[in-house]
């Protein structure tokens, strides 16, 4: 099998409420943040790894490519995907501010239309711009089924499927597509079990609630992993957005209120100071 | 002057509420570009349960049911609400952003060659263009933003616009939409189950009152407690992603950035930390208590009122405390 695994970077997501409005108000400013790989879209990228190895022989039974659209920087995300076990890397050049799901989402359907992978799998969000549409605009560019906030995937040795649990108000639906496919991840889908190939064992552990650790060695040996370096012009796509960021604000800011020292106290308040119970 | 159209949804057989947060959004735009507006709702039982919102103040109610749109599938409800938007000329179409809403309308837009804005919080006329509010970065700003396209696709999110009412601004008529062919991905997706979360409490996007729990409940008999503290109150209960990790409740109950967006009257954050990822889900509600024994839990800086104590030994007390007052 054959995944296609699109990342974005983003500033550190535990940090959000440091994010500065220029003074302008036209921008938003990450400086003194660091950059990492999207939580859903690193979650992506081991899912993906997880669906083409074998787990307890730590074998690779699959391919995985990883790509992003950014500025040249962006290789050090791309070589964490790399070190990870992603076999190959393409980047393509373009400034952040450049972009917006419609371009995202034609650049990476250039890219498909080369890899030609069985499945294309995205983070089911960004945490910065938090649109949540790119991998439902390229299902539809692409013809595929798609499977959005999957937190669990299914597959078996050679079929043609892939089954996603996808997480939904309500409860949980189940989905089985035919590939090639498009599926977005959601949180869990890192979990011990969340993901299942037909090669590693059911019961296999992985360990959970965090994608697999990358230590020096596998970074260093990742260098000499293909990296391909392209440019957005380079795939015949114009940077025309189809929406346009006017300005930025800060909402206003929540104060914090008083101490109580006891559960009457609260009551007391909650019934007639604030009147909610 | 434009047409709005909102996409409502269908949930076992009834009108699900969030439809009339994008009525909601409807309105607005009513009120500040003179466009009415009408409803499609699709779905199976969509023909019967259309008449519960028909006085939401729609000019109509077109509904789709069959074996193409019984059960919900992105590519067969894409091209369908594309079609009907196309057929009838409306120029912004609307549904709420919930996980319906996100699933289903970006493909809508790729449909339609429009630009997107989701999660929108506000909306207002700019000179000739709608200016749209959405947040971004977990909550901690507001991007301004408008759309080139002719066509503007739009999601919106519930906590920011209140449910419309279903009954008073006159009748909307109901007939059925023009059908439209499913995309051909649609024969590859197949859906397989549903494995419903059975609630007694209302939805945690509905309630007036959430009661949030986080890693210091540690167990599911723990969590216990603070279901009896949301029974007394007639709430919901909510927890943070940690909690549902560690699969002590259902993910529908997760609140915050990926989780559900809440802005009850009154939420009560137990044993919670308050990462920014859980802040902005419920930062924007009336009242917040928090109860945390660590006095330097980022949570005290947005609680309206805190206590500083454990809280298995606050929780017990609150749940008596209310008891008697039920009981006076």
């Amino acid at each position: 099998m054959k995944i296609l695994v699109p990342i974005k970077r983003v500033s550190d997501p535990d940090n959000a409420n440091k994010v500065k409005i220029t003074p302008d108000g036209k921008g938003v400013s990450t400086e003194g943040l660091s950059w990492d790989v999207n939580p859903f879209d690193i979650y992506a990228v081991e899912a993906a790894i997880r669906l083409t190895e074998d787990g307890p022989k730590k074998e690779r039974i699959g391919e995985v490519v990883v790509m992003t659209l950014g500025p040249k920087d962006t290789t050090i995300q791309l070589r964490r995907c790399l070190a990870m076990g992603a076999e190959k890397a393409i980047q393509i050049e373009t400034e952040d501010e450049a972009l917006d799901s419609w371009v995202v989402a034609r650049a990476i359907a250039k890219v498909y239309e080369e890899v030609k992978p069985d499945l294309l799998l995205l983070g089911k969000q960004e945490v910065d711009g938090e649109s949540n549409q790119t991998g439902q605009i390229l299902a539809h560019m692409l013809g595929l089924p798609q499977a959005t906030f999957a937190a669990g995937l299914r597959t078996e040795k050679g079929a043609g499927w892939i089954e996603a649990t996808r997480e939904v108000d309500g409860g949980i639906a189940k989905v089985r597509l035919q590939m090639p496919a498009m599926v977005t991840a959601s949180d869990r889908i890192i979990g011990a079990h969340a993901v299942q190939n037909g090669v590693t064992p059911a019961g296999f552990d992985y360990p959970s609630d965090n994608v697999r650790y990358t230590p020096l060695p596998m970074i260093n040996k990742a260098k000499k992993k293909p990296l391909e370096e392209r440019t957005l012009a380079s795939l015949g796509i114009d940077a025309g957005t189809r929406v346009e960021y006017l300005g930025y604000t800060q909402p206003p800011q929540r104060k914090a209120g008083i101490k109580v020292e006891t559960v009457d106290q609260l009551v007391e308040k909650l019934k007639n100071e604030a009147r909610v119970i | 002057m434009g047409k709005t159209l909102v996409v409502g949804e269908m949930f076992e057989g009834a009108v699900r509420k969030p439809s009339l947060s994008a009525v909601s959004f409807a309105l607005r735009l009513k009120q500040i570009e003179g466009s009415g507006f009408d409803v499609l709702m699709p779905g199976k039982g969509a023909s019967a349960a259309a008449a519960s919102i028909k006085g939401c103040g729609a000019g109509k109610i077109m509904t789709a049911e069959g074996a193409d749109t019984d059960t919900y599938r992105a590519e067969a409800y894409a091209p369908l609400v594309a079609a009907v938007a196309k057929g009838g000329g409306y120029d912004r179409i609307v549904a709420c952003a919930t996980t319906y809403g996100k699933d289903l309308m970006p493909r809508v837009t790729a449909i339609l060659g429009a630009g997107m804005a989701s999660d929108v919080v506000a909306v207002e006329k700019a000179g000739d263009r709608l200016v749209y509010t959405r947040p971004m970065y977990a909550g901690n700003v507001l991007a301004r933003m408008a759309i080139r396209t002719p066509v503007h696709v739009v999601t919106v999110r519930q906590s920011e616009w209140a449910a419309a009412p279903a009954e008073g601004a006159g009748s909307a008529a109901i007939e059925s939409a023009a059908g439209a062919a499913p995309e051909a991905a649609a024969a590859r997706v197949e859906v397989v189950g549903f494995e419903r979360i059975v609630s007694s409490r209302p939805p945690l996007t509905e309630a007036k009152i959430v009661v949030s729990g986080g890693r210091g409940l540690k167990s599911v008999e723990n969590f216990k407690m603070l279901e009896e503290l949301a029974d007394l109150l007639g709430g919901a209960v909510g927890a943070t992603r940690a909690v549902v990790d560690a699969g002590i409740v259902p993910n529908d109950l997760q609140v915050g950035q990926t989780g559900k967006i809440v802005a009850p009257d009154l939420y009560f954050a137990i044993g919670l930390s308050g990462a920014i990822q859980h802040l902005a889900g419920m930062k924007s509600s009336r009242v917040i208590v928090a109860v945390n024994k660590d006095v330097e839990a980022p949570i005290f800086s947005v609680a309206d009122y805190g206590i500083v104590a454990d809280l298995f030994k606050v929780v017990p007390e609150l749940i008596a405390s209310l008891k008697k007052e039920k009981g006076a």
